[in-house]
């Protein structure tokens, strides 16, 4: 008797708290979504009524879009680079079992620890010591760093997957180093590219304490406009944003699910 | 690639291109940070530590770090409490229930800061949803001050970065080996006592883990802490902002910079570290 009431009162609470966070995991993205259609011009929720005027809006914004394009060619520049570099290092890290390499992984992974505040910081002084003036290239390069342990540890765990044997025997059978490495390495790491290149991607488009230092009036990112305008005033139009956000990061993910499986590399981070 | 065998250090050419552009993008503008943070005024003449002697004689600036700090490991505590359940809940269930977890706790990771910061502006504003609903329920008479307080913050935080828990508590509960909770059934254990005596010892390892993932994640989180929080709850990241590019004092938000790294990893470390000590033997998350 006893017990049975103590194992209700556990199932109840574990229930109910279990609710709560699934409901709190949910409720924001669906919030943004719902109160992006509304016709009136505060953030009243429910919306007294609906419209896509906020969308409409949007579209005629100029000072919105212009930074949402740079954010997209930041982030697209910020992929590449790390990609390619950090593609790179992940297969000559993988396998190597020297001092220096393990001293190298630490310091790719570093960006990871630090306080992105503090790094922004700290570019932002070095080009003001070096008198470099701040631009879209500078950004990039930011970016670069910070995307750069995503794409290490990805690529890193799908190399550690690849079975060494398959490349000894193209090797062996004649095959160039170039061909293996295009025949034989690169599609079985596939899913480990496409999965870093999508997180790199919205690490860029999203990140703030970097851009926060080194975008200046002509290189104006999304999310700094966007919480430039929220903290002068509560703009519907910023729930458009929003919504245009919410939906194209659901099909980047259809996509990269589809030539990835992108959940699962994400999951198993 | 190059065989396994013939030449280890050739291997590491195509690590070169990364470690140069690590070295120029990274490791120098770190170097310049401390250097900064060591100039006596923004003027830049002469060297001292009066940066780090202002923070240590400053009431205020210590305030702006520990509220920080504090910040963290609250928010890092309340995703911990519901974290728990919902793995409790995942590894229980079938594959539909599971893929539906996993779906929502992917989605705030994959919706941008800003986006998730201003879904907090719009529950908890004045015409918010919270209000709205306590209003119109007759439980609240006048609309209530949720936004720009330190509770809406704490709960939009631990919203916002509780996918970092759930992923290393989930990982910890699969790994747990069955046999053991079984047994501990099977010798008339209640459920509670089942997870406060086998189920969370074992899977504190995961647990610290995620924690400090959010700790280091909600200190450092300057769109939330901004917006939410408001503009008269001053926090270490707006300060260092406020500091660099408002008042444009160099040494002083570097040396806040760096005071604040140092903090914060110092915690990530020292936890870590700890709790490696005196968890030895329980399967590492």
């Amino acid at each position: 008797m006893q017990r049975s009431f103590i194992d209700r009162l556990y199932f109840g609470v574990v229930g109910t708290l279990t609710s709560f966070g699934m409901l709190l995991l949910l409720a924001p993205t669906l919030v943004v979504l719902v109160i992006s259609f509304t016709d009136g011009i505060t953030l009243k929720f429910p919306p007294p009524s609906w419209s896509l005027r906020w969308y409409v809006e949007l579209l005629q914004s100029q000072e919105i879009i212009a930074p949402a394009l740079t954010s997209l060619k930041v982030a697209a520049a910020a992929t590449i680079l790390s990609a390619v570099l950090g593609g790179a290092a992940a297969l000559g890290l993988a396998r190597s079992r020297l001092k220096i390499a393990r001293a190298l992984d630490a310091l790719f992974m570093s960006p990871m620890v630090l306080p992105a505040m503090a790094f922004g910081l700290s570019l932002l002084l070095v080009f003001n010591l070096l008198g470099i003036r701040l631009s879209a290239a500078t950004l990039v390069l930011g970016h670069t760093i910070i995307c750069v342990p995503f794409v290490i540890r990805m690529v890193g765990a799908s190399v550690q997957q690849l079975n060494p044997v398959l490349i000894t025997c193209s090797l062996s059978l004649g095959a160039s180093h170039w061909y293996t490495f295009r025949r034989i390495t690169l599609p079985l790491i596939r899913r480990g590219i496409v999965a870093s290149c999508f997180v790199a991607f919205l690490t860029s488009f999203d990140n703030v304490p970097v851009s926060l230092f080194l975008a200046d009036a002509r290189t104006e990112v999304l999310p700094i406009k966007l919480w430039a305008i929220l903290e002068g005033s509560l703009d519907v139009r910023v729930a458009a944003v929003s919504g245009v956000i919410v939906l194209l990061t659901l099909a980047g993910l259809v996509c990269a699910e589809i030539f990835g499986g992108v959940s699962r590399q994400i999951g198993s981070r | 690639m190059v065989p396994a065998g013939t030449n280890a250090s050739r291997q590491l050419l195509p690590v070169i291109p990364l470690a140069v552009l690590f070295l120029a993008a990274f490791v120098l503008p770190l170097a310049a940070l401390v250097l900064v943070s060591l100039f006596r005024d923004p003027q830049f003449s002469g060297l001292s530590l009066v940066q780090y002697l202002r923070f240590i004689s400053d009431p205020f600036s210590l305030k702006v770090l520990s509220d920080t700090l504090w910040l963290g490991a609250e928010v890092a505590l309340a995703a911990l409490v519901l974290a728990y359940p919902l793995a409790l809940v995942y590894v229980a269930s079938g594959p539909f229930m599971r893929t539906l977890i996993t779906f929502l706790i992917m989605l705030p990771l994959l919706t941008s800061t800003v986006v998730r910061t201003f879904a907090w502006i719009v529950i908890l504003g004045r015409d918010g949803i919270i209000n709205s609903a306590m209003l119109s329920l007759g439980l609240w008479q006048a609309p209530a001050r949720l936004l720009y307080t330190w509770e809406g913050m704490v709960l939009a935080l631990t919203q916002i970065q509780l996918p970092l828990m759930a992923l290393p508590v989930i990982n910890s509960l699969l790994r747990l080996d069955g046999n053991l909770t079984r047994a501990a059934e099977g010798l008339g254990a209640s459920r509670a006592r089942i997870f406060l005596t086998v189920i969370l010892p074992l899977t504190l390892p995961g647990a610290i883990a995620g924690w400090l993932l959010v700790f280091a994640a909600a200190a450092t989180a300057f769109i939330t802490q901004t917006l939410v929080g408001g503009g008269r709850i001053i926090l270490m990241p707006s300060y260092i902002y406020q500091q660099a590019v408002g008042v444009q004092d160099w040494p002083f938000s570097a040396a806040l910079s760096l005071i604040f790294t140092l903090a914060v990893t110092g915690i990530v470390f020292a936890v870590g570290a700890l709790s490696r000590r005196y968890l030895r033997g329980v399967d590492a998350a």
